[in-house]
C-alpha cells in the first residue's frame, strides 16, 4: 500500500455496502496511518460519507471490517464506536440547537472516551472553546450561531469526546477564503498533538495543504491512493473527476 | 423552602376536607405532570401512554392489596409501572416523532382492552378495594411523591443524565456520537417515569372502593397531563407543577360541565401559539428582572429625602426592572 509510516490508527478491510440495489461502497480497503492526515475524495457520490458512517456506526457494513487496535470495530454502535477514541463531525452541521455552546463541548466531554461529572467536563470544555475561536460566546445557544461557528462548536465538542482518531465530513465546506485559512491552521494544530484525521473534502486547496496521504473513490471503489501531488495527477482520477473526454483533451 | 413544605404537610389539621381533596388532586396532576416531563420534556419523546401505566399502578394495588401489606402493595405498583414500560421501551424506542406517539397511544387502550377482556371473562368487571388508608395518609403520601418527583428532576438535571436526556432531544444522531448510550437512558428513564405515574394511580385509588377498567385506563389522563406539562413549561423541573395548579383548580371549578373540555382545548391552543416554551421560562424572566443590581438600586433610592415617598421609589424600581427587562431581550 502507498501509504506512509508504520504504525495505523485504522486499518479498513474489503467494506461492502448496498443499499438495496444500490451498491455504495465495495471492497474498500485502505489503511489510515497514526498521526496522519487522510484525505477520502472523490466526486459526489461516490460514498465518502457512506464510509464515514460505517467506521462509526451509524451503519452497518454487509461485509468487510475496520480494524482499531486489532479489534474489528464494524457494525459496533455509534456510543461505543465513539467510546473507542473516534470522533466525527457531519456533513450537514449538527449542533445541540437549544443547547449554549459550553453545553455542546460538555456533552461531548462527559460522554466521550474518558467520561466525567458536569464540573469537570464545564471546565476543559472552557479550554476547548478558546481553542476553536469562540471564547466569549460560551453562553450563546447553538441555534444563534453563525455557520462558521457552528462548525466550530461541532469540531470542540468531537474533540472533547478525546479521540485518537477525528474523522471530518467536509467541515472546510462553505468557509470564506479567510476562514478556509483559519480552518486549515486549526487542523494542523490537531495533528500536531498526534490525533490522526480522516477528512472528507472538495476544497482542493485544503487538500494540497494538509493531507499527507489521499484516497480517491469512486462510484463506491478505490480508484487511487497516494501522496496528493501523486493522486491529483493520475488519470484515473481525472476520468472519475471530468469525465473520460474532458480528461483525454 | 422546608417551612412551606412543613406547613404543606400540616395542612389536613388545618383547612376543610374539601381543600384536602383538592390538594390531593393537585399533587396527583403534578406528580404525573412532572414525572411526564422527565422523560417526554426532555427527550421529546412525547408519551401518550401516561393513562397506560397510571392505570397498571391502579390495577397492581387492587390486585396486592388483597395479599400485600399496603407499604409493600404500594412498592409492587410501582415496579409493576417499571417493569411494563421498559418492556415497550425496549421494544418501541426506536419509532421517532409521530410514530411514537401514536403507538403510545395505541398501547393504552390495548391495555385497557386486554384488561376489561379478562375481567369480563373471570366475571369480575370491577375490583373492590380493602384498605384502611386515611385521606390524611393519601394527602401526605402524594405530597411525599410530588415532591419526590420534583427534587428528582432538578437533581436529575444536573447530572451527567440529564445532560443525556437534553441531548437526546435535542438531536439523538449527535447524542449517539459523543458516546451516550441512547438506548439504555431511553428505557431507563422511561421506566423510571412509569413507575412514578403507576405509584401516583396506586395511591390515588385507595380512595376508592373499586375500580374499572374505563376508569384506570382513561385516555383523558394522557391528554390533560400532556397540556399540563405543555403549559407550565417541560424544559424546567419545577415547570410542569405551575402548568398542573391551575389546570386542576380550573377542572374543580368547571367540575362536570363541559366547559373544563372547552378551557383545555382553549389552553392547548394557547400554549401552541403563544407560549411554546410553556410558562416557566416567562416566570424566569421576571424572576431575573429582580436581581441583586435592581434591588441595589430600589435601596439607593431608599436612601433620599422622606418626601419622595414610595410612589416615586415604586416608579423607579419598575423602570429599572424594565431596563434590565429589555436588556434581556437584547440579549
Amino acid at each position: 500500500m502507498a501509504i506512509a509510516g508504520d504504525s495505523v490508527a485504522l486499518s479498513i478491510h474489503g467494506l461492502d455496502k448496498a443499499f438495496g440495489g444500490l451498491v455504495a461502497v465495495r471492497g474498500l480497503s485502505f489503511d489510515v496511518p497514526d498521526g496522519a492526515i487522510t484525505g477520502l475524495i472523490g466526486p459526489n457520490g461516490s460514498g465518502k460519507t457512506t464510509v464515514l458512517n460505517l467506521v462509526t456506526g451509524e451503519l452497518r457494513p454487509d461485509r468487510g471490517a475496520v480494524i482499531l487496535d486489532g479489534r474489528d470495530i464494524a457494525g459496533w454502535p455509534p456510543f461505543r464506536v465513539c467510546r473507542a477514541r473516534i470522533a466525527r463531525t457531519f456533513q450537514l452541521v449538527r449542533v445541540l440547537p437549544h443547547m449554549t455552546v459550553r453545553e455542546n463541548v460538555m456533552v461531548g466531554r462527559m460522554f466521550g472516551s474518558a467520561p466525567t461529572d458536569p464540573a469537570h467536563a464545564s471546565m476543559d470544555a472552557g479550554a476547548l472553546i478558546d481553542r476553536v475561536g469562540l471564547r466569549g460566546r460560551e453562553d450563546i445557544l447553538g441555534t444563534q450561531l453563525t455557520y462558521i461557528d457552528q462548525k466550530r462548536v461541532e469540531l470542540a465538542r468531537a474533540l472533547a469526546c478525546r479521540p485518537r482518531l477525528l474523522l471530518l465530513d467536509e467541515w472546510l465546506a462553505g468557509l470564506n477564503p479567510t476562514e478556509l485559512q483559519t480552518g486549515i491552521g486549526l487542523i494542523r494544530l490537531i495533528r500536531a498533538e498526534g490525533i490522526a484525521i480522516v477528512m472528507v473534502e472538495h476544497v482542493m486547496e485544503a487538500i494540497r495543504a494538509l493531507c499527507d496521504n489521499v484516497v480517491v473513490m469512486n462510484a463506491g471503489e478505490r480508484i487511487a491512493a497516494g501522496t496528493p501531488e501523486s493522486v491529483l495527477s493520475d488519470p484515473a482520477v481525472m476520468r472519475a473527476y471530468l469525465g473520460a473526454d474532458d480528461a483525454a483533451a | 423552602m422546608v417551612l412551606g413544605v412543613l406547613v404543606l404537610a400540616q395542612l389536613p389539621q388545618l383547612v376543610s376536607t374539601y381543600v384536602v381533596q383538592l390538594c390531593i388532586s393537585i399533587y396527583a396532576n403534578v406528580a404525573l405532570a412532572t414525572a411526564w416531563a422527565f422523560f417526554s420534556g426532555t427527550t421529546r419523546y412525547i408519551s401518550l401512554a401516561t393513562a397506560a401505566f397510571f392505570g397498571i399502578g391502579i390495577y397492581a394495588l387492587a390486585i396486592l392489596n388483597a395479599y400485600l401489606p399496603l407499604p409493600l402493595a404500594l412498592t409492587g405498583a410501582a415496579v409493576a409501572g417499571f417493569l411494563v414500560a421498559l418492556i415497550v421501551g425496549l421494544s418501541t424506542l426506536r419509532l421517532r416523532g409521530v410514530y411514537f406517539v401514536v403507538f403510545t397511544f395505541g398501547l393504552t387502550e390495548l391495555i385497557h382492552q386486554v384488561v376489561n377482556w379478562w375481567s369480563i371473562k373471570n366475571r369480575a368487571v370491577t375490583r373492590y378495594i380493602f384498605t384502611d388508608a386515611s385521606r390524611v395518609q393519601i394527602y401526605e403520601m402524594l405530597l411525599a411523591i410530588a415532591l419526590f418527583a420534583i427534587a428528582a428532576s432538578w437533581y436529575v438535571s444536573r447530572t451527567r443524565l440529564g445532560y443525556a436526556l437534553r441531548a437526546i432531544g435535542e438531536d439523538e444522531t449527535v447524542a449517539r456520537h459523543t458516546g451516550i448510550d441512547t438506548t439504555l437512558v431511553k428505557v431507563l428513564c422511561f421506566a423510571a417515569s412509569a413507575a412514578v405515574m403507576a405509584l401516583v394511580g396506586a395511591v390515588l385509588t385507595l380512595q376508592y372502593p373499586y375500580v374499572d377498567a374505563s376508569i384506570a385506563f382513561n385516555n383523558t389522563w394522557s391528554f390533560e397531563i400532556l397540556i399540563a406539562a405543555l403549559l407550565g413549561g417541560p424544559g424546567r423541573p419545577w415547570g410542569p407543577a405551575v402548568g398542573a395548579i391551575p389546570l386542576v383548580l380550573l377542572k374543580d371549578l368547571l367540575v362536570g360541565s363541559l366547559y373544563f373540555t372547552i378551557a383545555l382545548g382553549l389552553c392547548f391552543v394557547a400554549v401552541v401559539y403563544v407560549l411554546p416554551g410553556g410558562v416557566a421560562p416567562l416566570i424566569e424572566r421576571w424572576y431575573r428582572t429582580f436581581d441583586a443590581a435592581t434591588l441595589r438600586q430600589v435601596l439607593r433610592i431608599g436612601r433620599r429625602p422622606d418626601s419622595w415617598g414610595w410612589p416615586y421609589r415604586l416608579k423607579l424600581g419598575v423602570k429599572a426592572g424594565m431596563a434590565r427587562f429589555n436588556g434581556l431581550w437584547r440579549r
